[in-house]
């Protein structure tokens, strides 16, 4: 009981979700300015802005709904933090686990998504509606390739479950280089999920200021970007579960700070391509979604399909 | 299945760099209507260059803009020169040209970072707005300020440019030359700026001349007129340059005529410093100028500039009327926003690099009661606004 | 049709030094024509008012303490540093300086005035 506790609340729970939610943050920001030759923010910065955020009034909107309104972050945070007792971060098992639970960790990531939306509905401001919608729209146009890609994974390993791939990978090292592919795939569409590169189109600064998050303030908005930060530390853990599962044999604290590295890695990945490309109109991310990206992930699919049948 | 409802962009929005409301009418993301109202930076500069003598009203007419403040300085001492008859010396005019060009290097470089901002691609605002540092530095080395230059007087200029200075301008603009290129191709092969920018905002030639469009609007739509030349003023008859048009009548095609102007720019600096004349920098003004008036013309980096001045033989002008390009490019706002996305909105906006400082002039007078509007003149609107205060019993005759 | 093509400079540009400019702990010289803050030479000025008929908004006044002896008042709020009164000035009492750091938290010290002190009688 104790020990689920500390588990579920401290390590990998909750707090250490939060920690390093905040130096993924750091690293994003910092390595993104450091691209665009300007000095970038000092490391306690992330944490700054959660503690003034937190210092400020929190306005309800007049017209808005106020019970939906004040749990749509909160759904968004619980979504996220609790995938992370599936996902192996060391070692070849999670903290729980059971065949299926690939399933349900790209749900629960869903959710943040749903709740964007939601608060933002029900802001009943302007922009904010315009940009839930886009979210909502953004979501049908990602989804696919992300399922697509994950599975492919999963489909070489013959399991559904994320500590099943662990311990099928580390039985036949050098085996998750097929899965290239799926990995391109998988990140391109993790920029969608997490709103940011070519696909930040539902929180458009220049177009609809904030999009659904326009109405938040004060501890609201802390709790929104902390939901966002975790989001981003959850997805880039699933895909380094997934489609880095090498190293995972090695003591505790090594294999930690490989995890570490891992993510740090996917989130730098995800920093460069924000860097690089503009923003993408919605109808030709739809486009581009559903042309290139799930024949690619299709492609990755016949291949693992194909690698199956010859490897038994 | 897509509801209609009304979106303001503005006055305050982070895709409008000064106040403007365009209210955008939508269904689900396609525009059907745009209303646009101008008018929020009135600051009645016109009016106050009538209370003040010609020589501090260069400095007056200078800070209508900060990104073509040279611009409209120029614009106003050659209205004001052509009317007193003053021959302004020839080293004059080429340092003018020298600055008119700085500053055109610096505002389409300024504007192809906002219209990266636009798109969503910092980076390359970082790094243009980066590489206008220099231009921004070999201005306050020239002319001791880096926005607001000053360096114009009736009858020439006011500081002199030592030859020292000119290898390092030549080694700097060489910098800038490479830098340029590599935006231009950056501007044409990065596949979503592309995508962003083609086939957005399309104005056909026909339709922007009827439209009255200016400046790289109107040259990306085909149609091949810039002041400097056919109206040559300062030192533009004298330099070789090409007029750049473009055929693609969008945004794109406004992208690449303004990335290609600031080549030849770069050209044109290089003959004003090989070919600079020696001799006087300005002739003495007289302080009160003859009865007349003048329009002089100039090309800003917007398009065509207007001065209209017109004088009474005291030291202060009797009337200065200020036409701005953004005024003639908004009305293809309009006609461009059309079929358009709302995503396309900011970048439409900032192809066009308004300058609503520069541009608002007119006031519209809405009576709430009565429920109709009128444009009131000036001498009305004098006069009226005489009354308003003597019934307060404030009484400017005294 | 190049996706990222900005990524190789991009990526040489981690091994840059930032062109950030540490405000207050690096300064900035500016350039030798830069017109930064009026100095007023006391000495010099013979109340002759044409800095005051010239200037764009009123910003500095002469004002006459004795016979032979003006003091300046210069409104540095108003002031917008074009240097017309130096241009105007036909004794070059006035100069522009390269200093630019003259914000101030209390109103009353943006209004500078300048005289030259009384000269002694020489002793008897």
């Amino acid at each position: 009981m104790i020990s689920s506790l500390f588990y579920i609340l401290i390590f990998p729970g909750f707090l250490f979700l939060s920690v390093f939610g905040l130096i993924a943050e750091y690293v994003d920001r910092k390595f993104y300015a450091r691209l665009q030759n300007r000095v970038g923010p000092p490391w306690f910065q992330p944490l700054a802005d959660f503690i003034k955020l937190v210092s400020k009034e929190s306005i309800i909107p007049k017209d808005a709904n106020p019970a939906m309104f004040q749990l749509a972050p909160l759904f968004a945070l619980t979504a996220a933090s609790v995938s992370i007792l599936y996902i192996p971060l060391w070692g070849i098992s999670s903290l729980s686990s059971f065949s299926g639970d690939l399933i349900v960790v790209l749900y629960l990531l869903t959710i943040p998504t749903l709740a964007f939306f939601i608060g933002g509905w029900y802001s009943s401001s302007l922009f904010a509606r315009i940009g839930s919608v886009r979210a909502v729209t953004q979501l049908f146009s990602y989804e696919v390739p992300l399922f697509i890609g994950v599975l492919t994974a999963a489909l070489l390993a013959d399991t559904w479950s994320i500590s099943g791939i662990a311990a099928y990978y580390t039985n036949h090292p050098w085996f998750w280089l097929f899965n290239l592919i799926g990995f391109g795939v998988s990140l391109t569409a993790l920029l969608g999920k997490l709103e940011k590169g070519p696909f930040d189109i539902p929180e458009a600064e220049t177009e609809i200021v904030a999009g659904s998050f326009v109405e938040y303030s004060g501890r609201f908005l802390a709790i929104l970007r902390m939901a966002i930060n975790t989001e981003m530390v959850v997805g880039a853990s699933l895909l380094a579960a997934v489609f880095l599962p090498f190293g995972l044999m090695l003591n505790p604290v090594a294999g930690f700070i490989l995890y570490i590295l891992k993510v740090l890695f996917i989130v730098a990945v995800l920093s460069l391509s924000r860097t690089v490309v503009a923003r993408l109109r919605i109808d030709q991310m739809i486009e581009f979604c559903w042309k290139y990206l799930v024949p690619l992930a299709v492609l990755q699919l016949l291949i693992n399909f194909i690698l199956k049948g010859v490897l038994g | 299945m897509a509801e209609e409802f009304r979106v303001p962009i503005g006055p305050q929005h982070p895709a409008l760099k000064e106040p403007a409301s365009f209210s955008i009418a939508l269904k689900g993301e396609k525009i059907i209507g745009v209303d646009v109202r101008l008018g929020y930076n009135h600051r009645g500069i016109e009016k106050a260059c009538e209370e003040r003598t010609y020589i501090q009203d260069v400095y007056l007419v200078e800070r209508i803009c900060g990104i073509c403040s040279h611009a409209h300085s120029t614009c106003f001492v050659q209205a004001v020169e052509e009317i007193a008859g003053i021959e302004v010396p020839k080293r004059a005019l080429y340092i003018r040209s020298l600055i008119a060009e700085l500053e055109r290097i610096h505002s389409h470089l300024l504007w192809l970072g906002v219209a990266a901002h636009e798109i969503g691609f910092d980076t390359l605002l970082m790094f243009t707005w980066r590489d206008r540092e220099i231009v921004m530095d070999v201005l306050a080395e020239l002319t001791g300020n880096r926005v607001n230059y000053g360096i114009n007087a009736i009858g020439g200029v006011r500081r002199d440019m030592g030859k020292d200075k000119i290898p390092e301008i030549l080694k700097r603009i060489n910098v800038l030359e490479e830098r340029t290129k590599y935006y231009i191709e950056v501007a044409t092969q990065e596949t979503t700026v592309v995508n962003r920018l083609s086939g957005v905002g399309k104005v056909k030639k026909d339709d922007a001349l009827k439209l009255g469009a200016v400046g790289p609007t109107a040259r990306a739509s085909g149609i091949a007129r810039d002041v400097r030349k056919y109206d040559p003023y300062a030192a533009y008859n004298e330099l070789s340059f090409d007029l750049i048009t473009d055929d693609h009548n969008d945004v794109y095609g406004r992208t690449i005529v303004r990335v290609k102007e600031l080549i030849e720019s770069y050209k044109m600096i290089r003959q004003i410093l090989k070919d600079m004349p020696d001799g006087p920098i300005a002739v003495k003004a007289p302080r009160k100028i003859p009865a007349g008036e003048a329009v002089s013309r100039y090309e800003a980096p917007r398009g065509e500039l207007m001065h209209y001045v017109k004088a009474n033989g005291t030291d202060k002008p009797e009337r200065v009327k200020v036409r701005t390009p953004t005024l003639a490019n908004i009305q293809a706002v309009k006609h461009m926003l059309r079929e358009m996305y709302l995503a396309d909105v900011p970048i439409v906006v900032a192809a066009i690099d308004p300058c609503f400082s520069c541009t608002d002039r007119l006031i519209e007078l809405k009576d709430i009661d009565k429920k109709d509007s009128s444009v009131i003149d000036w001498q009305r609107l004098r006069q009226y606004s005489i009354e308003w205060y003597r019934d307060r019993g404030i009484d400017f005759k005294k | 049709m190049h996706p990222g093509k900005m990524i190789a400079e991009v990526l040489r540009t981690i091994f840059k030094k930032p062109a950030t400019n540490l405000y207050p702990y690096e300064k900035l010289e500016m350039p030798e024509k830069f017109r930064g803050e009026l100095k007023f030479y006391p000495e010099k000025c013979i109340g002759c008012k044409l800095c005051m008929r010239d200037c764009p908004t009123n910003a500095i006044k002469i004002n006459k303490l004795a016979d032979g002896r003006f003091e300046a008042e210069i409104d540095l709020d108003k002031c917008i540093f074009c240097a017309q009164c130096v241009d105007s000035c036909p004794k070059g009492a006035l100069e522009s300086t390269r200093d630019v750091e003259l914000a101030q938290l209390e109103h009353n010290k943006l209004k500078l005035i300048i005289h030259a002190e009384p000269q002694k009688k020489p002793e008897q």
